[in-house]
């Protein structure tokens, strides 16, 4: 059943990908090197020049492009078309420090929700889906990305931004809405309260485009089951564009990266060496046809794989696992690296739900790591000794997936805060410095 | 035979006992006993009511999770030795208590004790030999 958005480039052949990128990367080198004088300092300073890069095997001459560059040339260092031709601004939420912008061509805009559009039409999209983006609208690319994609499909395009559950509710009902984009915890939120209100026979839901935080397979399962829908994960950066670097299709085992648009390498974050496909780690993008705001090697901090298999539904593009999360979301506790994605995927398969928190402190000098968890009918019991046996259990669980101990706290149901946009999860109130 | 107990989880937080017997009050539901087993965190609330499943369905759909497990009433004499008694026999056939609580019943002289045990049909059985008086629902209900 497969369906492409843009099918010559979606199908197209590893010789044409690799033609397409050689020529893109050379002009956006030169682009960049002629219009910006960061990047031209940047790479004067790494000792190289436009004529060193003839293809994509030269890639690894150029120096990294890291968060830091960004906020070292906020506001508009690292614009490199006039500002008369840009005409939109996105913008990173700004949570780990300093705001991030993003600035758009309209030309570049038209690009970026080609890629969301195709990301559509692979979860089965039509002109005839009526599709309810509850992603920001605003400086957020979420709500913007989807919405423009979700028109160039031509889906009737119900612009609901986050928040406002009740509302989201009654348009999904009324209007029969059958793609949903949204985060992944709000779309738990949405299930449950359409389990709450014994909703579940009114919506036509059949998939979601779930991105903007990391979220485990058993997630995937718990959402699929509540709505009663396909779950595909989409994946991006602000810093690349928003939504639509990558996106999954119906095999749903890794994201399609838009190669015709981005080049993807993977490195050794330790060392910066680029590592062979398939091999796990950093994932470093170069954006190769945008116009104000294109990224040489930009470091996403997103440890994933590259898997360059056939895939059944014909795309040729390369595929990227699901992120494990940005190493920004890493937490170092007692030494050890611990994912929230890993804590999550250890409580649904002990079957409690998605809704936790993740707190870390530090008494002296031992850190200590909470996880907090609602109480579930399937972990209650009338005695205390059989809830204390369950409790332990996850804890031991907890334990041999992360390799330090975790103190396990239960607490009522519904009181762990909902988020409407990306869930904060971890509450880390250690004084490192 | 066996009598209808309610657990409901509470959080150990100001308050929570409250909310739960507020919710029983606005469903109109009369609390015959209860007991509480708690731990640093949280506690298990065991009520006898009226009407465990219209109380069960009140505090649910107010979000508390809660669960309904058969346990066994025995009426014992309200009197100085009246639950040593029970004891005695429960020590002597070696049956395992997971936890008991007792309260006054509306009858003069007597008082109920509730048990939780593994098997309620064999303790019942033991009980009645030894010519205690076993509860049921209707007597709470009543």
């Amino acid at each position: 059943m497969a369906n492409y958005y843009q099918k010559e480039i979606e199908t197209a052949s590893q010789e044409q990908i690799r033609a397409w990128q050689d020529e893109r990367l050379v002009k956006t080198v030169n682009h960049v090197w002629n219009n910006n004088e960061y990047y031209r300092n940047k790479m004067k300073a790494h000792g190289v020049e436009p004529g060193d890069i003839q293809s994509r095997d030269d890639l690894w001459k150029l120096p990294f492009i890291t968060k830091d560059d960004l906020r070292e040339a906020y506001p508009y260092g690292l614009m490199s078309a006039p500002l008369s031709e840009c005409t939109r601004i996105q913008s990173t939420s700004g949570t780990t420090g300093k705001r991030v912008v993003a600035f758009y061509t309209q030309e570049d805009i038209e690009l970026w929700e080609d890629c969301c559009a195709r990301a559509i039409v692979a979860v089965g999209g039509t002109k005839d889906d009526v599709c309810q983006v509850c992603y920001g609208y605003g400086l957020f690319t979420g709500g913007p990305g989807l919405n423009g994609g979700s028109h160039k499909v031509g889906c009737l395009t119900l612009p609901m931004s986050s928040g406002n559950t009740e509302r989201q509710l009654q348009f999904m009902t009324d209007l029969g809405a059958t793609i949903l984009c949204c985060t992944p915890s709000y779309a738990a939120y949405l299930a449950e309260s359409i389990e709450e209100k014994g909703l579940r026979d009114k919506i036509k839901l059949k998939a979601g485009i779930f991105g903007a935080e990391a979220w485990t397979e058993e997630m995937r399962h718990d959402l699929e089951k509540r709505l009663g829908i396909k779950a595909y994960d989409i994946y991006g950066l602000t810093e690349l564009s928003g939504p639509g670097v990558s996106f999954e299709c119906e095999e749903q085992t890794g994201m399609h990266i838009n190669e015709d648009h981005f080049i993807a390498e993977t490195i050794d974050p330790e060392t910066g060496k680029v590592l062979p496909e398939g091999t796990r780690g950093e994932i470093v993008f170069t954006s190769i046809t945008k116009k104000a705001f294109p990224l040489l090697r930009y470091r996403t901090k997103d440890i994933a794989v590259l898997r360059r298999d056939k895939c059944s539904c014909g795309r040729t593009f390369v595929k990227m696992s699901k992120p494990m999360g940005r190493s920004d979301d890493m937490l170092i506790i007692r030494g050890v690296n611990v994912f929230p994605s890993q804590i999550e995927e250890v409580l649904l398969a002990k079957g409690l739900t998605s809704n936790y928190q993740i707190l870390v402190d530090r008494a002296g000098t031992t850190d200590s790591l909470e996880v907090k968890v609602e109480m579930t009918p399937e972990l209650f019991s009338d005695t205390i000794n059989s809830i204390g046996i369950r409790e332990a259990e996850i804890a031991e669980a907890l334990k041999s997936m992360l390799g330090i101990a975790a103190k396990v706290s239960i607490v009522e149901p519904k009181s762990i805060i909902r988020s409407e946009g990306k869930a904060v999860r971890v509450i880390d109130t250690r004084k490192l410095y | 035979m066996s009598v209808k107990q309610l657990s409901v989880f509470a959080e150990n937080k100001n308050g929570s006992l409250f909310e739960i017997t507020k919710i029983l009050r606005d469903a109109d539901i009369d609390i015959s006993a209860f007991s509480i087993a708690d731990t640093q965190s949280y506690g298990v609330l065991r009520l006898i009511v009226c009407d465990p499943k219209k109380a069960a369905a009140a505090l649910s759909a107010e979000n508390k999770i809660v669960n309904v497990t058969e346990v066994v009433g025995v009426q014992i004499p309200d009197t100085k030795g009246g639950l040593n008694e029970l004891l005695d026999v429960i020590a002597s056939e070696n049956i395992s208590v997971d936890y008991l609580y007792a309260f006054v019943s509306s009858i003069a002289g007597k008082a109920y004790v509730v048990l939780r045990v593994e098997n309620n049909e064999l303790t019942e059985k033991l009980l009645k030999r030894y010519g205690f008086t076993l509860l049921t629902d209707e007597d709470i209900a009543g």
